[in-house]
């Protein structure tokens, strides 16, 4: 947060964005007013589908070819909405520069990173091309981007998530901007990686001095970062203020739901009573790749020696960054993957078992996955997708009675039975995902296996899937692996908590004892990158 | 790269003798020989040039002859043009099949990679479905039907063109053979840059362009258009084969002395060594654009690159 001027250096005024579709007209965006002072952080909070990075892209011109924007952009009091290309042009990339959401493929694959951060110099700028690389490689030191004079030959796929968004906010700089607009620039990072890539952003900020108008879903990241908040929902602004204001007072029931997203509560302890139902010891996994043409041969250990048990009733969250091996753990406990180690279920040793013996026991210990939207098959009904499973398991059924499960599953979910018959691709992300954990339930499994069940999700969806997890675990004394990478999910939902880095086990206790006093430095990093600090702002200041 | 490529070629060693043998044992099987005449020859002379052309020897061993011949690049006597060798009747018109080829290959790609990347900027719109529908057309219509109606119009009509001939590759003779052999070709390019470019001017590092507000040069060919070109690229290996077999119907019609023409003269009268000289330089051609399109796909592509 920087001192500001009250000038605003962009003003969108009652901008509508429509898409022909061919069903007929959607409004994405209606009419809504937006402004950012010089200096100023502005945050535009909404959910997926309120309309918040559409607003943005018709300010950019970016449009898809079936959208309409009308209204006003005003950028030094010219209106810049709806100017042809070429007039368009001496202002974006130039003066009004954006990072987007998908830092993996925003870069041009074929091209080194220098000749893209060269570019914008060379067109706006009027560099020569070798001019342009030499500031390409100073922006490459501002960003902080490790062996500069190495990575400005790389191509993008040579380079992380997090190396590849620092590239396009140095694109973003490269011209001196008034405005930068981010939209959800963290979004498909990882925890640590994004709260270094916010600080950079702050820290840039306050040292050029440009405006930043900030996209997001996350309420964690705008109290981080943000002066003033605006807060869209289906297209319009519902709320708009100090961020200081709306987090402490928020005027309309969207905000208050908005604040009030993040998975809360506690699970009740299991007694020490409880049976162990999952006993896993020494477990490793190890992927060999063959020597390519350039890489020698080399054996990753994607999980190296962890042991753990799990009583019947308790839930542990497994937590870590993308490949620190917690969804390959949970693979290789269900015996999906070749792994060492012993696997003990219900005093059974399921470990080297094979295909068939294995059979009769996954109705037992089901998997939930990540992808609401991969994960169902579109060419089937949900009364299908939820019955399958009984097919195998419970052969003796008649289609009647496995009918008469699916409602039940679905009754269960909160999902109306009548909606069986139809698609998956008519619901939501939320819908499917209860939808597959539908699927799991009819079975009566004891453990399930949830890997990243919530991340695919907006926070208040989240929450409540996580709260439907806690009383199906309830109603049903299931037993939960719960994989994520998501703290405050896992906050909710867990009884003790395994952190993991590199395929080991960095730090392992119950949940009170790992975020209240977190032992090692990466746990602690992980925390303090999470952002887990709603809890107090929702309470009034 | 000289390893990669160094290796490439020896792999095409074991392919190009899979296809000698294959295609001497084919020919052989056909019944009928190369000096069967509508009245046989007498049975004294037709007993000496069997002696000579080594046909009276057991199959397997003319096969190790004539695998020994053409380990020594030497394809051997023609038996139908008896004065000539293949060798030398492939120096002839080996060069003027090589230029009807690729001038009909580099139209195809600038003219049907313009039209497509026109269509695609223009997708939907009037502009887009008339270069499609031209695309059709030009991939539905046989060449031999296109030859003889442009010969007509442009040949006997407006007599702006010459019929047929060679002349020594002169201009005027080349163009009506090239855009004959050409047109399918052309059809198939626009539709794949067409497809491909649509998707790449969607895709979200287009979009960054776009944002930076680079030039619709930069934005157009520099971005979109040298990823979008990666499909066409691939199909230049099978357009390569299907111009220098598609060149037998066009040498025809235009009588042009290329080596399209031996393909039928030599399959209709047995002419076996002269079959054969043909499939190996044809498959040595088809295998060289294979390795040439790979080497130029990893070129466009650096994480395809080969080291």
């Amino acid at each position: 947060m920087t001192k500001r001027s009250e000038q605003p250096v962009l003003a969108i005024r009652n901008l509508t964005v429509d898409f022909e579709i061919a069903s007929g007209t959607v409004s994405a965006v209606k009419g809504i007013d937006i402004h950012v002072n010089a200096g100023e952080t502005v945050a535009i909070v909404g959910e997926s589908g309120s309309g918040k990075s559409q607003t943005m892209m018709a300010a950019m011109g970016l449009l898809a070819s079936n959208g309409r924007a009308s209204g006003e952009v005003v950028y030094e009091d010219r209106n810049i909405l709806g100017l042809p290309v070429s007039k368009l042009n001496a202002v974006r990339g130039r003066k009004i520069t954006m990072i987007f959401q998908e830092p993996m493929t925003s870069l041009d694959p074929l091209y080194t990173i220098g000749r893209q951060l060269a570019e914008p110099l060379v067109v706006h700028g009027g560099l020569s091309w070798k001019a342009a690389r030499a500031k390409a490689l100073e922006l490459l030191k501002l960003v902080n981007i490790p062996e500069p004079e190495r990575k400005i030959k790389s191509y993008p796929y040579e380079m992380s998530g997090g190396q590849r968004q620092r590239v396009m906010i140095a694109m973003a700089l490269a011209n001196d901007p008034d405005v930068l607009i981010a939209d959800e620039p963290t979004t498909a990072l990882d925890v640590t990686t994004q709260a270094q890539i916010l600080d950079l952003l702050a820290d840039l900020q306050k040292r050029l001095g440009m405006s930043v108008i900030f996209i997001t879903h996350d309420l964690g990241i705008v109290r981080r970062i943000a002066d003033r908040v605006y807060v869209m929902k289906t297209g319009e602004v519902v709320e708009s203020g100090e961020t200081a204001e709306i987090f402490t007072r928020p005027a309309h029931p969207y905000t208050k739901m908005l604040l009030d997203a993040e998975p809360a509560g506690h699970k009740l302890p299991v007694p020490d009573s409880a049976p162990v139902l999952l006993e896993a010891q020494k477990m490793r996994v190890e992927f060999s790749f063959e020597a390519g043409f350039l890489a020698p041969g080399h054996i990753l250990r994607a999980v190296d020696d962890i042991s753990f048990s799990l009583r019947k009733g308790q839930t542990l969250g497994v937590v870590g960054e993308s490949g620190s091996g917690k969804s390959t753990l949970g693979r290789a406990v269900l015996n999906l993957l070749p792994a060492q180690g012993r696997v003990v279920f219900k005093g059974q040793q399921i470990s080297g078992l094979d295909r068939a013996s294995m059979r009769p026991l996954r109705k037992n210990m089901q998997l939930i996955f990540q992808d609401p939207f991969g994960s169902l098959s579109p060419r089937m009904t949900v009364g299908q997708i939820i019955s399958e499973g009984l097919l195998v398991h419970e052969p003796a059924l008649t289609a009647r009675d496995r009918d008469a499960r699916a409602c039940q599953a679905l009754e269960e979910v909160s999902l109306d039975p009548a909606m069986r018959n139809r698609y998956p691709h008519e619901f939501s992300g939320g819908q499917r995902q209860r939808i597959a954990i539908a699927r799991t339930m009819v079975l009566k499994p004891e453990l399930v296996v949830l890997d990243e069940p919530t991340s695919a999700l907006d926070r208040t969806i989240q929450k409540q899937v996580v709260e439907l997890l806690r009383d199906l675990q309830e109603a049903h004394g299931l037993t939960y692996l719960f994989i994520s990478h998501d703290l405050a999910v896992v906050r909710a939902i867990a009884d003790t908590v395994m952190v993991m880095q590199r395929g080991k086990v960095v730090e392992a206790g119950t949940v009170d004892a790992i975020f209240e006093a977190p032992k090692s430095d990466y746990t602690r990093e992980l925390i303090g990158a999470a952002l887990l600090t709603q809890r107090q702002v929702t309470e009034p200041a | 790269m000289h390893r990669y490529v160094l290796g490439r070629l020896l792999g095409a060693i074991p392919t190009l003798f899979l296809i000698v043998t294959i295609s001497f044992f084919l020919i052989r099987i056909a019944p009928g020989g190369p000096f069967d005449l509508e009245r046989p020859l007498e049975a004294k002379v037709m007993e000496n040039l069997n002696k000579i052309y080594h046909l009276n020897e057991p199959l397997w061993n003319q096969y190790l002859l004539y695998l020994k011949s053409v380990a020594r690049l030497d394809f051997g006597p023609s038996f139908y043009f008896r004065d000539f060798t293949i060798n030398e009747l492939f120096a002839q018109s080996l060069p003027i099949s090589i230029q009807l080829g690729l001038s009909a290959l580099c139209l195809a790609l600038v003219v049907g990679g313009t039209m497509g990347v026109f269509a695609a900027l223009r997708q939907n719109r009037p502009a887009d479905y008339s270069v499609m529908a031209a695309a059709t057309l030009g991939v539905t219509v046989p060449n031999f039907v296109v030859a003889p109606i442009l010969t007509l119009i442009l040949g006997v009509w407006l007599g702006w063109l010459p019929v047929g001939g060679w002349n020594g590759g002169a201009f005027v003779n080349v163009i009506l053979p090239v855009v004959t052999l050409a047109l399918p070709q052309v059809a198939v390019v626009a539709r794949l840059t067409r497809g491909s470019m649509i998707e790449a001017m969607r895709s979200n590092h287009v979009r960054t362009a776009r944002a930076y507000g680079l030039t619709g040069f930069m934005v157009i060919v520099v971005h979109a258009l040298r990823g979008a070109i990666l499909p066409v690229v691939s199909y230049l290996g099978p357009a390569a084969a299907a111009l220098l077999t598609g060149s037998v119907v066009i040498e025809t019609i235009f009588g042009i002395p290329g080596i399209g023409r031996y393909f039928v003269q030599g399959a209709l009268n047995r002419d076996y060594t002269l079959v054969m000289g043909t499939v190996v330089v044809v498959a040595c051609f088809v295998i060289l654009f294979n390795l040439v399109v790979d080497l130029l796909y990893a070129l466009l592509d650096p994480r395809v690159r080969y080291d």
